[in-house]
């Protein structure tokens, strides 16, 4: 592996100014900065073809910068991608596992590709099974396994160079509960191992669990950052209360909550009150003589905080 | 009743949806069936011919290479074409967009997945084989009007080879295989069943083996009808017929049971 | 300028590329009897053409007017095309479903690897199966007493270029290719390059015009060549068909490494 020079500022891992990622007139990533300093846990988090994919195919040095400023470990992507890609561990959207090779031999082989020894290989790729929980399925063609499986299978393979940065693009969509719990408990252990870690999600609850601090990215542009505490301390309330009305009621009954919260949104489905005591809101709501079909009283989410920020909900 | 509504008409939409399928690739496929029979009457036929027939062209039967040859290709043709349709399109319908089983969820039986297609093979063949035939009259290679016949002589062979392949391809669920009936089933057949000179010719040890395989009783009775020589031997003609019968009739059966089977496992 | 950073990259030094060749190594050990087959299909031809169809023509004028067996004549014309159409299956069919469906590439990319490696690896890969190939090929020629010169010794590197060239431009064509029909068009050059390039032939068979066509086309170059060395018609022209085959090859390789930069770093 060809040395590198030492940083000039060895602090952030990711450092990024007026990044801006353009294809033809379409703007997917505009003009954003941010800092993902050592150790962190670091999310984007946005709705579909909010820019995220974008943003981490130019960190992980396979998308050219548009214009603006972006080093990751300290070096320029353009010109130093291969030794970058080397200490970054890469897992993308959709599992780009190579169903031609067993299980063993997917691992094995990307070792090689970083230029590590056959034997290493050998060992780093036993170890990883035994961490990915797949230790059994080690001869299987990848073809033949489920989705939870090839996703912890993608997980250990881009840890086979031990990296110093993960980048993790949607890394639990499409699972199922459980395969999710699994992943994020891998996920966590790493972080404790002192692995950065930089994910995107459309899920509240994974941001919740895996980011110590975030940004919410809507239409290529980066509208609130900050650790998922802070986000929902500052635009939201602590509770929030959702009433769901009959087919049709709900769009008569403009101006009979008005008073009950500090903001109310009126989606599709529901309507939610954002008030820090929601019992008092629902209790408000009965004194009113409205008859809700259901009534739900909850913790404010980083969802809440979104829906603030861009008046529409993540799941769109 | 719904339930009337039958075989005939359903094993004809799936025929119609491999008709469909097919417009898309039109013109370059009739292009190449176009080009093909040219590009090989000239190059095998005209050109390699004029230096066999400065060798012992009594071995040929007495009549110029290309006039020898063009026959053996038009059924070796069929066989390619029939071999390729009868692979990779089955297991695009059962594996790869699995539109039989598609299929299958609606009144069409496996039954009639099976005819449809091999009703649009033979389609795809006639269209090919006419071709094919029109190029050999054009190239003055036929010394024969029973050259027409040669047409559906030549169909039969190529649905001698698609029914049992169709039947093997339902088993299959990756195209591994595939590669071997083709490198080890169809080019040697191409090469070792009379299509480029008489089966005489191999050593003694290969001529019963060639006598087993459908391609030389196709190539014989293609070949015998474009020479006009059928009339001689009578009997044999029909031998070769039966064989070819035989095996188109056999690996029917098998391919309605094997598609029927696979589409109820899913 | 893309060409000059290439240069270097072909060097057997270019250890990132080779480590693509060990990933095809890793794949092929389980389907190691496609790797297999391919051998056969020369020697098929071989066997049919030049042994069964050359026993009706006896000899035919060689490289130098001489008139020389026919088995001596078609064969290392059979291993010039083997060449081109390995070469061209893997730079093609192989190389498009690996870049557009199996995103084996994508994976690739993440790591110190680049495009520019893959092209290389990719291709280092294919050569060297098609060395094997030719190795195994000389062999039976040896075995049949098919080779009569010393020259025969750079008859392996000659089918080595000849992969090299076809392999790059294959690959060049197939990075513009979008679905599966435009592999068309790769066979309508293909089939007339294997049938009319001095293949099975001499190239006095032609008119005087249509020689100076076939003598410029690149599957000729590679006939030519390794019939020459064979025989041991050595002549100057023989550099003119390496250097033909070997710019072919480097622009075919500058033109990928381009495209692939362009279709994976987006």
């Amino acid at each position: 592996m060809p040395h590198l020079p030492d940083a000039t500022d060895p602090s952030p891992l990711i450092h990024a100014r007026g990044l801006t990622k353009r294809f033809g007139s379409f703007t997917a990533v505009d003009a954003i900065d941010f800092d993902v300093a050592p150790g962190e846990s670091f999310g984007f988090l946005g709705p579909n073809g909010a820019g995220k994919t974008s943003a981490m195919r130019m960190i992980g040095c396979v998308s050219p910068v548009t214009s603006g400023t972006l080093r990751v470990l300290g070096h320029d992507p353009a010109s130093h991608g291969p030794q970058i890609r080397a200490r970054l561990g890469v897992v993308p959207q959709q599992d780009t596992l190579d169903n031609e090779l067993t299980v063993r031999e997917n691992l094995v082989i990307y070792g090689r590709y970083f230029g590590l020894s056959r034997a290493e290989c050998g060992r780093r790729a036993d170890e990883l099974l035994d961490f990915a929980q797949l230790a059994e399925r080690s001869g299987d063609q990848v073809e033949h396994m489920s989705g939870g499986m090839k996703r912890r299978l993608t997980i250990a393979r881009s840890l086979i160079n031990e990296p110093e940065l993960m980048l993790l693009d949607e890394p639990t969509t499409g699972l199922d509960p459980q395969a999710r719990h699994l992943l994020w408990d891998r996920l966590y252990r790493l972080k404790q191992r002192g692995v950065t870690l930089v994910l995107t999600t459309h899920y509240m609850d994974e941001a919740e669990q895996l980011c110590d601090r975030l940004v919410v990215m809507d239409k290529a542009k980066i509208v609130a950052e900050g650790s998922p505490r802070s986000l929902i301390e500052r635009y939201s309330t602590r509770e929030v209360t959702e009433l769901r009305f009959a087919p049709g009621i709900g769009e008569t009954l403009d101006g009979r909550l008005e008073g009950l919260a500090e903001r109310i949104e009126h989606l599709p489905d529901r309507i939610l009150l954002y008030a820090d005591d929601g019992e008092a809101a629902a209790a408000a709501v009965h004194q009113r003589g409205l008859q809700p079909e259901a009534v739900l009283v909850r913790r404010s989410s980083l969802e809440d905080v979104f829906l603030r920020l861009t008046g529409r909900s993540l799941a769109d | 009743m719904a339930s009337l509504a039958h075989p005939r008409t359903t094993f004809g939409r799936v025929f119609e949806h491999r008709f469909r399928q097919y417009r898309r690739t039109f013109r370059a496929s009739l292009f190449s069936s176009f080009l093909l029979p040219v590009l090989f009457l000239t190059a095998m036929g005209l050109g390699l011919g004029a230096y066999v027939d400065d060798g012992t062209s009594e071995a040929l039967g007495g009549v110029p290479y290309l006039v020898f040859l063009a026959p053996g290709l038009l059924a070796a043709t069929a066989m390619q074409s029939a071999a390729f349709e009868a692979t990779f399109p089955i297991m695009g319908g059962l594996v790869w967009n699995r539109t039989f089983h598609a299929m299958f969820a609606t009144p069409i039986s496996g039954r009639d997945v099976a005819l449809g297609n091999l009703a649009w093979i033979t389609v795809r063949l006639t269209l090919i084989t006419t071709v094919f035939t029109i190029m050999i009259v054009l190239f003055g290679a036929a010394s024969s009007p029973l050259i027409s016949l040669a047409i559906p002589a030549a169909v039969l062979t190529g649905l001698a080879f698609a029914a049992p392949i169709a039947a093997f391809s339902a088993t299959q669920r990756t195209v591994e295989k595939f590669n071997a009936v083709f490198r080890f089933g169809i080019t040697p057949l191409f090469l070792f069943s009379g299509t480029f000179y008489p089966v005489d010719q191999l050593p003694l040890l290969l001529q019963p083996i060639a006598w087993l395989t459908p391609l030389y009783h196709g190539v014989a009775l293609t070949r015998a009808l474009s020479l006009g020589t059928i009339t001689e031997q009578p009997i044999l003609a029909l031998v070769h017929l039966a064989v070819l019968l035989t095996f188109v009739g056999v690996g029917t059966v098998l391919a309605v049971r094997n598609i029927s089977r696979r589409l109820v496992r899913g | 300028m893309t060409a000059l950073r290439l240069t270097p990259l072909l060097i057997p030094g270019s250890r990132r590329s080779m480590r693509l060749v060990e990933r095809n190594v890793y794949v092929y050990r389980h389907t190691w009897l496609v790797i297999l087959s391919g051998f056969f299909e020369p020697l098929f031809y071989l066997l049919s053409i030049g042994f069964g169809l050359g026993a009706l023509i006896g000899t035919i004028p060689g490289p130098d007017g001489e008139p020389i067996p026919y088995q001596l004549f078609v064969a290392p014309a059979l291993l010039a095309s083997a060449s081109m159409n390995g070469a061209i299956n893997e730079s093609t069919f192989n190389f498009f479903f690996k870049l557009n469906y199996n995103k084996t590439f994508t994976a690739i990319l993440s790591t110190p690897l680049s495009p520019g490696d893959i092209a290389v690896g990719e291709l280092a890969w294919a050569l060297i199966r098609g060395g094997l190939y030719a190795l195994g090929f000389v062999v039976v020629m040896l075995v049949f007493g098919l080779v009569v010169s010393p020259w025969a010794i750079l008859v392996v590197p000659s089918a080595l270029l000849i992969g090299f060239a076809f392999g790059a431009v294959g690959m060049a064509a197939t990075s513009f290719m979008k679905t599966w029909q435009d592999f068309d068009l790769i066979q309508l050059v293909i089939l007339p390059l294997f049938l009319f390039s001095a293949t099975f032939f001499p190239i006095e068979t032609y008119p005087p015009v249509l020689q100076v066509i076939v003598r410029l086309t690149p599957l000729y170059q590679g006939v030519d060549l390794i019939r020459s060395l064979t025989v041991g018609a050595i002549s100057p022209i023989l550099l003119v068909h390496v250097a033909y085959l070997s710019v072919m090859g480097f622009i075919g390789l500058a033109v990928v490494s381009r495209r692939l930069d362009k279709l994976l770093l987006t």
